[in-house]
């Protein structure tokens, strides 16, 4: 067992974790986050995306011992106090960017990581932003056009 | 005043804030405490007799709590009709597909369960194997079932007009063999269950099922427990899409019959891989298609024959093959019509249903060669298409198919122009047709698809509204919405009817302990049917609001109306209240009344003809035109698919954002059975269970995509809707066939096609 300590979403947790469980299993089972999805568990669908320290992760390939003293933001990390969704949330929600949800979580995170690196990308730059997450039912459209909105609204937060 | 005040609104989904912050449960996201983790032990073989099996070493490992084998079910099996009932939860005698699930663990946790089931001891003795449906049917060939003759699982023999002679008398008849992929669905959601029986024998489940209704009875016939002691929770669900979240799987039995056992819940989650090498997944069928048609185009008759991989048992075959049929009369005139379909069984993974549902097969064949006739012919394939294309009926009369399909409504024709005005096909010869060793093509489909599906037993969907007494309102149904966005256009439906807003109307995910009976999301019949009945159950809320208005305003129920929570007299709107005030004088006043309207649908009551394929297979049918612009790399063979123009008439739209997802997604699915998606089966051994190699389009494969409006208004739906789910994925593979034909001057003839399949064609053609 190894003991680790994890910065999810401004809260410190200690935990002590065989040298084999990963990321996304302490993220969901130990801290419960269900937010962050289990798709394929083999780092091909993105479901399971989260940002470690400032970079979208497949949270499923990173061993909960790698992540000792990162930062980790969750889906669950991610709207504001009260409740305000934070504005890729937002364009999401109004633009149709989700239809089952499942991708959604790590879509929003991969989208975030995207924004912050470059807050006004070009559609091309959008397409490659999520290139690592799959969704199967929007055929991404309304997801592109779902975070071409909010680049124009990231700004005004 | 607008005609309606929600209904083609651009309002969001009514669950997007839960899936956008994480707070959305899927069936893996629940949790009990004391709960035990199930995995099952699979077959290494896709034919076998099962010899004996061992568990008691599993069971002796510290952790494991129980073990079930296919002897612990007493013999029950279950499929979709009475006679086809051939699949056991566990494999029995033998197993008859790769990686059929044989033995189920409940240990601690999913590592000691896992552990568990490779201490299993199974002796197999291995059978000779079968695995091409054509050669699984001569008499030569290994059972896979002993109860039918040469593997046929499904058989139809369908005859209209007289086909024989209409190819004699046709100017041109081409004879085509076509073949479809081995798709899936390809959810990124694996199926998942926890599952519950407790000590008073009463089953709860949270599972992954767009149809939890098929579920309940199922748990109720094995568990051999009255249906008023099952009760599925529904979760949200990570995509449907048909067959595997239509059916109850291994792992689902198990988990409750471990659940029974050990007394404590039980969960089982499956592994993508488990998914991908198991899911019940679309048919690959081989279509010959025979075609006559006149001199200039006008087609004379149609005979289909099909064959089909059914894999290892039967599931939901006998609907695939009467859809694969009984619509090859739509979207275009055809006076002959012949079908001779065969379903075979054979050991690869169980063939089902997945969206476009049987009718993409055949279409798909029909569709292509309708162009390659045009082309022999010399003539074009919008002129092909528009001589062909079933005229929009008059209002108030029917179109009526050779084989008693009936359409009140058909927006193909205005379909095709629209989109053959639109710049994508107009200026498709303006721009350039090489650039370097990138070939361009455009190209063109018109199809159709059904909505409401019927089918055998149960059809009626129902709703209730309850209003409450501060002027919001509950729906309850048994619909479910695994994705599509029903639940949005069922409150849309809701608030429309009640002259309400939709955050008045609230919706929560089904219950079979709470929710009326409904028979499931598929064949694209939740807008139609649940629709009809949210429709009918609000206007009998209204009607006793509209009582309680009347009698407090003194004036006749029909002289009050409600819009956008102003309830007020037609003839003096001044006279007027908010809605809560109404709503609470309705449940405060005189008796104190609960407001609660029910409603049941009441559409395509008549069952399926899958004997004679005679009537109609759904309520009512859109209809799709749709072009493609591809690339085609004429030295490596990839093909880009850069636009899509999609005219849909849908009836008429009522959610347009969560109608547009679905003709947007669906077409992208469509693109991937058409240029990518294939299961690589070895002797019935998939090569490529993974998602990095089962390829399903990614953000940057995605053409850009137009959408077209034709509205038609269906008098057999809610506000005239039709379907919208699946027409797309019926109209995006022809069409990119056509767009690489257009390119190269190839006619493919078999899906998927790659790019190792382009240049062997193109070195073909040299």
């Amino acid at each position: 067992m190894k003991q680790i300590r994890l910065m999810v979403n401004g809260e410190s947790h200690e935990l002590s974790v065989p040298p084999w469980r990963t990321l996304l299993e302490v993220i969901r089972e130990d801290l419960g986050l269900t937010g962050t999805k289990e798709g394929c568990s083999l780092g091909e669908c993105g479901a399971c995306t989260v940002i470690m320290d400032g970079r979208a992760v497949n949270s499923c390939l990173v061993l909960a011992a790698e992540a000792d003293n990162k930062q980790i933001t969750t889906i669950e990390g991610l709207a504001g106090s009260r409740g305000k969704l934070h504005p890729i949330q937002q364009a999401f929600v109004e633009h149709g960017g989700l239809q089952c949800g499942f991708c959604t979580p790590g879509m929003i995170m991969s989208a975030k990581a995207l924004l912050d690196k470059t807050p006004t990308p070009t559609k091309e730059e959008i397409r490659r932003g999520i290139a690592g997450n799959l969704c199967r039912c929007t055929g991404y459209t309304k997801i592109i056009e779902s975070i071409k909105a909010a680049a124009g609204n990231t700004e005004e937060k | 005043m607008a005609e309606f005040s929600v209904i083609g609104e651009r309002l969001p989904r009514v669950d997007a804030r839960e899936k956008v912050t994480g707070e959305a449960k899927y069936a893996a996201d629940y949790s009990l405490p004391n709960m035990l983790w199930c995995k099952l032990l699979r077959s290494p073989y896709p034919h076998a007799r099962i010899l004996s099996i061992d568990t008691s070493k599993a069971e002796r490992l510290p952790g494991v709590k129980a073990a079930v084998t296919a002897k612990d079910f007493g013999g029950w099996t279950w499929g979709w009709m009475p006679a086809t009932r051939d699949e056991p939860p566990l494999a029995v005698d033998k197993v008859r597909y790769m990686a059929e699930a044989v033995a189920g663990v409940a240990a601690i946790d999913e590592d000691t369960a896992e552990e568990a089931c490779q201490l299993i001891r199974v002796d197999y003795e291995e059978l000779p194997g079968i695995f091409e449906p054509e050669e699984a049917m001569r008499e030569s060939a290994p059972k896979v079932h002993d109860y039918v003759k040469n593997n046929i699982s499904v058989e139809y023999h369908w005859n209209f007009g007289d086909v024989e002679k209409a190819f004699a008398e046709s100017y041109i008849v081409r004879e085509d063999r076509f073949r479809t992929s081995r798709a899936t669905h390809g959810y990124l959601e694996p199926p998942a269950i926890l599952a519950y029986y407790d000590p008073t024998g009463y089953i709860t489940v949270w599972a992954s099922k767009q149809s939890p209704y098929f579920h309940y009875r199922h748990l109720a016939a094995c568990f051999k427990l009255p249906l008023s002691k099952v009760r599925v929770i529904q979760p949200f669900i990570g995509g449907g899409f048909g067959g595997t979240k239509n059916d109850s799987l291994a792992g689902d039995f198990c988990a409750v019959l471990l659940s029974k056992i050990s007394g404590k819940p039980v969960k089982y989650v499956e592994s993508m891989e488990e998914e991908l090498v198991t899911s019940r997944r679309r048919h690959s069928m081989i279509v010959y298609s025979k075609m006559g048609a006149k001199k200039d185009g006008t087609l004379t008759a149609i005979h289909h024959q099909v064959v089909a991989d059914g894999g290892g048992y039967t599931a939901v075959g006998p609907l695939s093959l009467y859809l694969a049929g009984f619509a090859t009369t739509l979207p275009y005139r055809l006076p002959n019509f012949k079908y001779d379909a065969y379903r075979v069984f054979t050991n690869n993974p169980i063939g089902a249903a997945m969206r476009g549902h049987g009718i993409t097969h055949t279409r798909f064949a029909a569709e292509i060669q309708m162009g390659m006739i045009a082309e022999e012919l010399g003539i074009d394939p919008v002129e092909v298409r528009m001589r062909n294309a079933i005229d929009n009926p008059k209002p108030g009369t029917i179109y009526e198919t050779i084989n008693k399909v009936t359409l009140k409504t058909c927006g193909l024709k205005e379909a095709i122009q629209k989109v053959t005005e639109d710049p994508i096909w107009r200026d498709r010869n303006k721009t350039p047709r090489k650039e370097g060793s990138i070939f361009w093509g455009v190209g063109l489909s018109g199809t159709s698809y059904l909505g409401g599906a019927r089918q055998m037993g149960h059809q009626s969907c129902a709703a209730i509204i309850r209003v409450c007494e501060d002027g919001t309102v509950n729906l309850i149904t048994g619909a479910t919405d695994c994705g599509q966005g029903s639940d949005t256009v069922l409150c849309m439906i809701a608030a429309e009817e009640l002259g309400i807003k939709l955050e008045d109307v609230n919706i929560k995910r089904v219950d079979t302990a709470y929710t009326p009976v409904d028979p499931g999301s598929y064949g694209s019949r939740v807008t139609i049917l649940a629709g009809q009945a949210t429709q009918k159950a609000a206007r009998e809320a209204k009607r006793q609001l509209l009582e309680a208005a009347a009698k407090t305003w003194q004036v006749k129920p029909e002289d009050v109306e409600i819009r956008e929570r102003k309830v007020f007299i037609t003839s003096d709107p001044e006279r007027s209240m908010p809605f809560d005030k109404l709503a609470r004088i309705a449940c405060y006043s005189g008796t104190g009344a609960v407001i609660l309207g029910t409603g049941y649908s009441s559409y395509g009551l008549e069952p399926l003809d899958l004997t004679n394929g005679i009537g109609n297979g759904g309520t009512s049918y859109s209809f799709t035109a749709q072009s493609a612009r591809v690339g085609v790399d004429m030295e490596t063979g990839k093909i880009t698919v850069t636009d899509f123009t999609i005219a849909s008439d849908c009836g008429r739209l009522l959610s347009p954002i969560q109608a547009e997802g679905q003709i947007e997604g669906a077409s992208v699915q469509g693109m991937g059975q058409t240029i990518y998606e294939d299961f690589i089966v070895d002797r019935g051994k998939t090569l490529n269970p993974t998602l990095l190699d089962y390829k399903m389009p990614h953000s940057t494969d995605i053409p850009n995509i137009k959408l077209i409006d034709i509205v038609t208004n269906d008098p057999d739906g809610p506000f005239g809707a039709k379907e919208t789910s699946e027409g797309s994925i019926v109209s995006t593979p022809p069409a990119v066939v056509s767009a690489i034909h257009d390119a190269t001057g190839i006619w493919f003839k078999e899906l998927p096609i790659t790019p190792e399949k382009v240049v062997k064609a193109l070195k073909e053609k040299l």
